[in-house]
């Protein structure tokens, strides 16, 4: 029978998670998972934070929770709370109410939900997104309608910021365009502006009525502060902008899989962000009619006790240490290795992934003789290192430099 | 307002402004005073722009939500709500099925970790959701012939469905049924995949429009995509006999239209899985290729967590993969991944043979709950009203909702004068019914049928 899906082509798998299922095909005891984001233990094993079981129990055990539909935007409280937590308790943008706060599904929702809505009701139909930056962004915009341009942000001679090529392509950008930015812990390449240089890039922006889209997807995972990490996006909000926010729990409550996140969209008056929350309904409604419950029913447990939210930022600081401690041992490993280059940028970077600098022919030789699974633009994440794994992996490194040099 | 406009201070505009500005103060005479407060005026008036969303406006409610606000709003201690389509027990409270919390301390209890699931979902899931629709060992499975992938409920299957729709079938239209579920106009909207109606409800016999739902079906131009409800059809609440399904199959196929079913309400609508999958296995029989959006928000009463899946039955295994393939490449930048909870709860109730029958059992006696409702309902219709008027149309519907024929000025009667919610389109849902409210509704529905248009001076809209 001749099948009306003929024309129907085979993907291929996604490039990110496609480094999973390879590392999964792969027997070898000494393989290593340098691909998906999802934080390890030292043990390598995932991680449930104690303090999310702990909410997770007292929901379960709750007698007086349903499973009813929750509102379109999702749980009230959790909307409150996870702008206060971007924003800060202080924030001017919450006391007057210019918030619209959706809940969506983590931070791939939360950003798609945001395209879709700025392409129905926002005149420019062009976003700018840094060069590189994850994988799945250009996807979700264009999927959205907007058009993608880039803007110059990884400069590999120096692995850091190229900062004079950001400011110049910003500058070039038409009035009014979107711009994502990574509100910290770049991916995939780790490097992100400091202070003096975002004042430049907000200063830059506000003159060109370029509206700024942040992707905040590591808060309080890059410098173990919740604060510090947030400083970016508080920084725009306080000069009265308007912006737009999309929030992850994914990392930092390491909520992966219960797809918990928030778009906000800071607006100029309360009656903007009223209308502006109304039409974000229309948007959510045809997609998935209200999110789901239980990812932020836990998180609204425990950003609403004040003994959870501690416990969280001390789990929390935990892992961001690990993770720092992974980039000095493996610095210090090359360093002993006497693998040629400046190795520098893996304690420069911050937060799970560090761009290694090494190409597609040396990620390739490094999976094939030493088992080591990463994307070919040459991330890796920190997450997925231990103290026992890091000696292979710079045994693996120190191949690739100097072999395929 | 204040404090913003200080901090605003710092764009590059200002200094050309303020010394123009400046010059026309000149009569405010010396005061310095004077001239900075101005001053602060005019910055404020240049610096302040305005929202990039301005021109936005406020969205009109959801027309069922709204009914639920409404409801809650009224303070009167008749009130009744039949505007949710959530089930409610006798004494019209949420349910959680027994065997849900059971297994959700099972999940507890292992420490499941909250790893990112596959693009495609949860694997004992989907296994699991195929062969509750076609019955494990059914020939589509065994030939993997069927993508499977999880999906954001009923919602969101529909919306990854219609995506692929309008990228692999660019210009094939949907035909929905008149009256439909009135997201399922919004879904195909968005998604961008035209659609226009068949035949359905007959106001005349507050039943089945057939013979134009076949001729609508047969004019549709070929390759059609044909919006079909499985079982229990919202919100009407009629569906088509076990016959009239042969039928509709016959013409589909004649006009090689592919079929797409919503199935809402498998084992909820008779209590059933197997008897409320017939429609959709009769399709399968026919070796047809057709969609499936499955939801588990009533049958499992798991509404909020937002579990279903979309189903591709293709004919090979090859087609089936590649299919499979781009509907993960849908979803991955809409959500990347659906969420784990719901699946799992599904997975660990069918895959345990205990929880499984709990299940089964769970689900007959909240569709049985519905069913005595309709009965006392119309018993009570029967023996107050005297007019003679054929309320049989209770029985012959089935599901959660029932259309009862009011328009909306009577359905406004029913709200305004007895406070009971229900949608302008005279639709009621049963599960929000009690037994003890029985006899209440039947007097305002004989009441509003009868002398609503005598009541209400405004004109009728039909």
């Amino acid at each position: 029978m001749d099948s009306v899906f003929s024309n129907v082509a085979r993907a291929p798998e996604d490039p990110i998670l496609g480094v999973t299922v390879a590392y999964n095909n792969d027997p070898s005891p000494v393989k290593i998972n340098l691909g998906v984001g999802a934080y390890r233990t030292e043990e390598g094993k995932p991680l449930v934070l104690d303090v999310v079981r702990k909410a997770e129990q007292l929901l379960v055990n709750d007698p007086s929770r349903v499973k009813e539909y929750i509102p379109i935007v999702g749980i009230a409280d959790f909307n409150k709370l996870s702008a206060k937590l971007i924003l800060g308790a202080d924030s001017p943008a919450i006391k007057e109410n210019r918030v619209a706060t959706i809940q969506c599904l983590s931070g791939t929702g939360s950003l798609r939900v945001g395209a879709e809505f700025l392409k129905k009701h926002y005149h420019q139909g062009v976003i700018y997104i840094p060069k590189p930056t994850w994988g799945n962004h250009p996807k979700v915009f264009n999927l959205a309608g907007l058009s993608v341009e880039y803007f110059r942000y990884y400069d590999p001679a120096t692995r850091g910021l190229d900062f004079k090529g950001l400011l110049e392509d910003l500058g070039a950008a038409p009035s009014g365009a979107i711009v994502l930015l990574h509100a910290c812990a770049h991916n995939p390449t780790g490097v992100d502006p400091t202070s003096e240089q975002w004042e430049q890039i907000r200063q830059l922006m506000r003159s060109k009525s370029l509206l700024p889209f942040f992707d905040s997807a590591y808060q309080g995972f890059a410098s173990g502060s919740l604060d510090t990490d947030a400083q970016s996006v508080r920084t725009f909000v306080a000069d009265g902008g308007e912006c737009l926010i999309a929030q992850s729990y994914a990392k930092n409550m390491g909520l992966y899989g219960e797809r918990v996140g928030a778009l906000s969209i800071v607006c100029k008056s309360a009656d903007v962000a009223s209308k502006v929350e109304s039409q974000v309904k229309l948007v959510v409604r045809p997609m998935y009619s209200s999110p789901p419950i239980h990812g932020a029913s836990i998180v609204a447990t425990i950003l609403k006790s004040s003994d959870m939210y501690n416990n969280w930022t001390i789990e929390l600081k935990e892992m961001a240490d690990r993770i720092k401690s992974m980039r000095q041992q493996l610095f210090e490993a090359i360093q002993a290795r006497g693998t040629p280059g400046d190795w520098s940028h893996i304690i420069k970077q911050i937060g799970m992934f560090t761009f290694t600098g090494l190409n597609k022919e040396q990620v390739e030789f490094m999976t094939k003789e030493f088992h080591i699974y990463m994307t070919s633009d040459g991330r890796i994440s920190m997450a997925g290192l231990s103290s026992k794994t890091v000696p292979h992996l710079a045994d693996a490194m120190h191949a690739a430099v100097t072999r395929l040099g | 307002m204040a404090s913003s406009m200080l901090s605003l201070g710092s764009t590059s505009l200002l200094p050309r402004e303020i010394n123009k500005d400046k010059l026309k103060l000149g009569t405010s005479g010396s005061n310095p005073f004077l001239k900075a407060k101005s001053f602060s005026r005019v910055t404020m008036t240049v610096a302040v722009k305005p929202s990039r969303f301005e021109g936005i406006t406020m969205a009109p409610p959801d027309p069922i939500l709204g009914v639920s606000e409404a409801f809650k709003a009224d303070t009167n201690e008749m009130k009744l709500n039949l505007g949710v389509g959530a089930y409610r027990t006798e004494e019209l409270q949420p349910y959680v099925l027994n065997v849900v919390k059971k297994a959700e301390n099972l999940m507890l209890e292992r420490g499941d970790n909250k790893e990112y699931l596959p693009i495609e979902g949860l694997a004992a899931f989907n296994k699991a959701t195929a062969e509750l629709l076609f019955g494990a060992g059914h020939p589509v499975i065994k030939e993997q012939r069927v993508a499977t992938i999880q999906g954001l409920s009923g919602t969101g299957s529909l919306r990854l469905a219609a995506a692929l729709i309008e990228r692999y079938f660019p210009g094939a239209k949907v035909v929905i049924s008149s009256p439909t579920w009135g997201n399922h106009k919004n879904i195909f909207n968005d998604a961008k995949v035209p659609w226009s109606e068949y035949r359905y409800y007959d106001p005349k016999t507050i039943g089945l429009d057939f013979e134009g739902m076949i001729a609508d079906i047969k004019e549709a131009p070929e390759g059609s995509f044909i919006l079909l409800h499985g079982c229990a059809h919202n919100p009407t609440g009629i569906d088509p006999t076990p016959e009239q399904w042969v039928k509709i199959a016959d013409v589909i196929q004649e006009k090689n239209h592919i079929p797409f079913f919503d199935v809402a309400y498998q084992g909820f609508a008779s209590g059933s899985l197997d008897e409320d999958a017939a429609s959709v296995r009769l399709f399968a029989e026919r070796g047809m290729e057709f969609f499936v959006a499955q939801s588990y928000s009533k049958n499992l009463g798991l509404y909020a967590e937002r579990i279903g899946a979309i189903n591709v039955v293709c004919s090979s295994a090859d087609a089936a993969t590649r299919v499979k393939s781009q509907l993960k490449r849908i979803a991955r930048p809409m959500y990347s991944n659906p969420p784990v909870h719901g699946a799992r709860i599904v997975a660990n109730v069918v895959g345990d043979a205990t929880m499984f029958s709990e299940w089964k059992a769970e689900m007959e006696m909240m569709a049985g709950r519905i069913k005595t409702v309709r009965q006392e309902l119309y018993d009570s219709l029967v023996s107050k009203d005297k007019s003679g008027k054929d309320w049989s149309f209770i029985l012959k519907q089935i599901g959660m909702f029932s259309f009862t024929g009011l328009n909306k000025t009577q359905s406004d009667n029913m709200t305004n004068k007895w406070h009971v919610y229900m949608t302008k389109d005279g639709r009621i849902s049963l599960a929000g019914l009690s037994l003890a409210k029985c006899e209440y509704l039947a007097d305002a529905i004989i009441d509003s049928y009868h002398n609503a248009l005598l009541y209400w001076e405004t004109p009728i809209e039909l």
